[in-house]
């Protein structure tokens, strides 16, 4: 119910902007003049059939028809909407989505995923899922049913760049996690054995936390600079005060309280008992390690890489501000000359590219969970 | 022949294991008794050395424990706590066949030792064998944890508190089985018990602690009988002796000529119940089944004659 009225408040708001170039000011167009009659009237009825479907609670695969079909009369209106307003407005017109689109796609995403949360998808299903709708969006974007849209004009003069800062992207992100875990993981085994150097490192790497972002690359700069003009052979491999190498080393500081800390809790969390019986039956060490005690803590393990991923992914934008590179650098580029578009193309990646990965991580952590039966 | 000679550990110099020296006869339940605090724990820990001793040593068939490594020392000693410690992402299998596959065992013997101890334990294996802990009723869990124990067919099965955690329908159930099963294959155990009733029921041996020394060590009739100390006395609790005395003796013991009315007993009925049976029924005397056919019977004087305690 709350969707559907949700729905048709969002309707009074204006769906598309349509302005004059890229840097004015858009004027509102609302919902049912954005196209052509006979397009919006089918792509309308859709958007109001599926969510009126979304009201049928105790039928939780009509509410994921309904939001797919809701989905898919959201995107017609918005693929013939631009096309429609673009033919009648001048060479530098810029179509772009407004607020009513934006309140009505945040809407239909809800109601898929709560709809598809009343399933109870298993680990597979939901990984099906999610490959399902990258697909469409892929297939959207590669058809060009987006192309009239003003991200994708802004897109397309710079395809070879978007895809450099997307690689980029991925480095700073899953590099700084791949380091990170390689030195957090027998951090948190070492501090999980040890007390005392528990009781040292963690609150260091708390404060680490707590500097924030902006400031963590001010202090690269002059460390790595200094670094790089002191020993050529460290400049030689890309250590400079700017650039990737500072942005990656924040990341990584960064990183490893969520690693060392859930690693900790994660050994932490294996009932006394268990670990009693590993030691009484003979395992040496390293086979409680790797036959007990990580298997059993992984869960809690993966955990902290999900934080560290989802928070690297939105933090290397701020890279972009160092010359780090990744989609921070059309964010500040954006920011720069007031262009929306611009800073929409660094920014909607960005959180596609979080969001998937909390899914893949969800999933991993669910697969790990050990076996559950009936407690009796 | 399990030998415990002059084992001592010492927390903050004071002692918590006080040089215990004992021995344990191959093939024999041996149970020790105590408070909580009373050492009892942290001696059959010095065994499989999980505790260092500070003093004295352990040798099994003669052979010194601190001669091993410890990891190595502990595949050939069993041990089964309280609340199991089964490995939850392991299944029930790959659990009773942990030590076995430490001791690189070849796959296809460490599945018929499994299947061994599941059916020996009325544990169906095709039902139960590819099952994970959680799926289990605690009595059952318990059962996979001394069946882990027992994997390796081990010199010495040591238990701390095994059945601690079941109620007392399924710890009088579980505490058969380990006696059954304990005559059938002939191990070695050192049981692990605040609980007397517990010692006197399964013990062939009993040792009482108090205060990290070993107050008293005999068999389960001389402890109740002549009790060391008042501590032991108070353990073996005081208006409850004379039962617990007549719970260890059977029929057969003091069988006579005669009739009496009534259905026959077993001749391996303990006393206890003998007792119990005539108080129930308001009769003076049980016929007892005999192997010749002839009349025999149990009489309530007979049985009251054993219950005395000297002077």
């Amino acid at each position: 119910m709350l969707f559907l009225i949700l729905g048709a408040a969002s309707c009074a708001a204006p769906f598309l902007s349509l302005a004059a170039n890229r840097i004015v000011v858009g004027e509102g167009v609302a919902l049912w003049r954005a196209a052509p009659v006979q397009h919006s009237a089918p792509a309308l009825f859709l958007l109001g059939l599926g969510l009126l479907l979304g009201l049928l609670q105790s039928r939780p695969v009509l509410r994921v028809a309904g939001a797919v079909l809701s989905l898919a009369g959201l995107f017609w209106l918005l693929s013939m909407g631009a096309a429609a307003l673009l033919a009648d407005a001048g060479r530098y017109a810029r179509v772009s989505p407004a607020a009513g689109f934006w309140c009505l796609l945040v809407i239909c995403a809800l109601l898929l995923a709560d709809a598809l949360s009343q399933l109870q998808p298993g680990p597979r299903t939901r990984a099906a899922a999610l490959a399902l709708t990258l697909l469409c969006v892929a297939g959207l974007l590669k058809a060009g049913l987006l192309s009239d849209l003003s991200i994708a004009q802004e897109f397309a003069p710079r395809k070879a760049a978007v895809l450099d800062a997307f690689i980029r992207h991925l480095w700073l992100a899953f590099g700084s996690l791949g380091l990170a875990a390689l030195i957090g993981l027998p951090l948190g085994v070492l501090c999980h054995r040890h007390s005392r150097l528990r009781e040292a490192l963690l609150p260091l790497l708390s404060f680490l936390q707590t500097i924030p972002s902006l400031a963590m690359f001010g202090i690269m700069i002059p460390l790595l600079g200094w670094i790089g003009t002191q020993f050529p052979a460290a400049q030689a491999i890309g250590i400079a005060g700017i650039g990737f190498a500072p942005a990656f080393l924040a990341l990584v500081l960064y990183s490893l309280l969520p690693v060392v800390a859930n690693t900790v809790a994660g050994l932490e969390s294996i009932p006394p008992a268990v670990r009693d019986a590993a030691r009484g039956i003979g395992m040496t060490t390293w086979q409680r390690l790797f036959r007990i005690e990580i298997p059993l803590g992984l869960p809690v393990i993966l955990t902290g890489l999900r934080i560290v991923l989802v928070q690297n992914t939105g933090l290397a934008v701020i890279a972009g501000l160092i010359g780090g590179g990744g989609f921070g650098t059309f964010v500040f580029q954006g920011l720069n000359q007031t262009a929306t578009d611009l800073i929409l193309l660094g920014a909607l990646p960005t959180v596609a590219l979080a969001m998937v990965a909390a899914i893949v991580m969800d999933i991993l952590i669910e697969i790990t969970q050990p076996q559950r039966g009936s407690e009796t | 022949m399990i030998e415990i000679d002059g084992l001592s550990k010492f927390y903050d110099n004071k002692a918590a294991v006080d040089a215990v020296s004992m021995t344990v006869e191959t093939g024999t339940i041996t149970v020790i008794v105590g408070t909580s605090g009373s050492g009892k724990t942290t001696l059959l820990r010095m065994i499989n050395r999980l505790e260092t001793a500070d003093a004295g040593e352990v040798r099994i068939h003669g052979e010194a424990t601190d001669s091993l490594a410890p990891h190595l020392l502990r595949r050939r000693i069993g041990y089964a706590i309280q609340g199991h410690g089964l490995f939850p992402h392991y299944t029930i299998a790959r659990n009773i066949g942990a030590v076995p596959a430490l001791l690189g065992w070849p796959e296809d013997q460490i599945r018929a030792r499994v299947d061994e101890l599941l059916s020996l334990f009325s544990m169906e294996p095709a039902q139960f064998r590819d099952r994970y802990p959680a799926e289990l009723s605690g009595g059952q869990q318990q059962r996979v944890g001394v069946a882990r124990a027992l994997a390796s067919r081990p010199d010495l099965l040591l238990m701390d508190e095994p059945f601690g955690a079941l109620d007392p329908i399924i710890r009088a159930r579980a505490q058969d089985d380990l006696r059954r099963i304990q005559r059938a294959l002939g191990s070695t155990i050192l049981l692990v018990t605040h609980d007397m009733e517990e010692a006197i029921r399964l013990g062939d041996r009993i040792a009482v602690m108090d205060g990290g020394r070993l107050v008293q060590h005999g068999s389960p009739t001389g402890i109740i009988r002549n009790p060391a100390t008042g501590f032991v006395a108070e353990m073996v609790g005081g208006v409850e002796r004379p039962l617990r005395l007549l719970s260890l003796l059977p029929v057969a013991d003091i069988v006579e000529p005669g009739t009496a009315p009534g259905e026959a007993i077993a001749p391996t009925t303990n006393l206890r119940d003998a007792l119990a049976l005539c108080l129930w029924s308001g009769r003076d005397a049980l016929p007892v089944q005999t192997d010749d056919g002839r009349a025999a019977r149990v009489t309530l004087k007979a049985i009251r004659a054993q219950a005395q305690g000297p002077g």
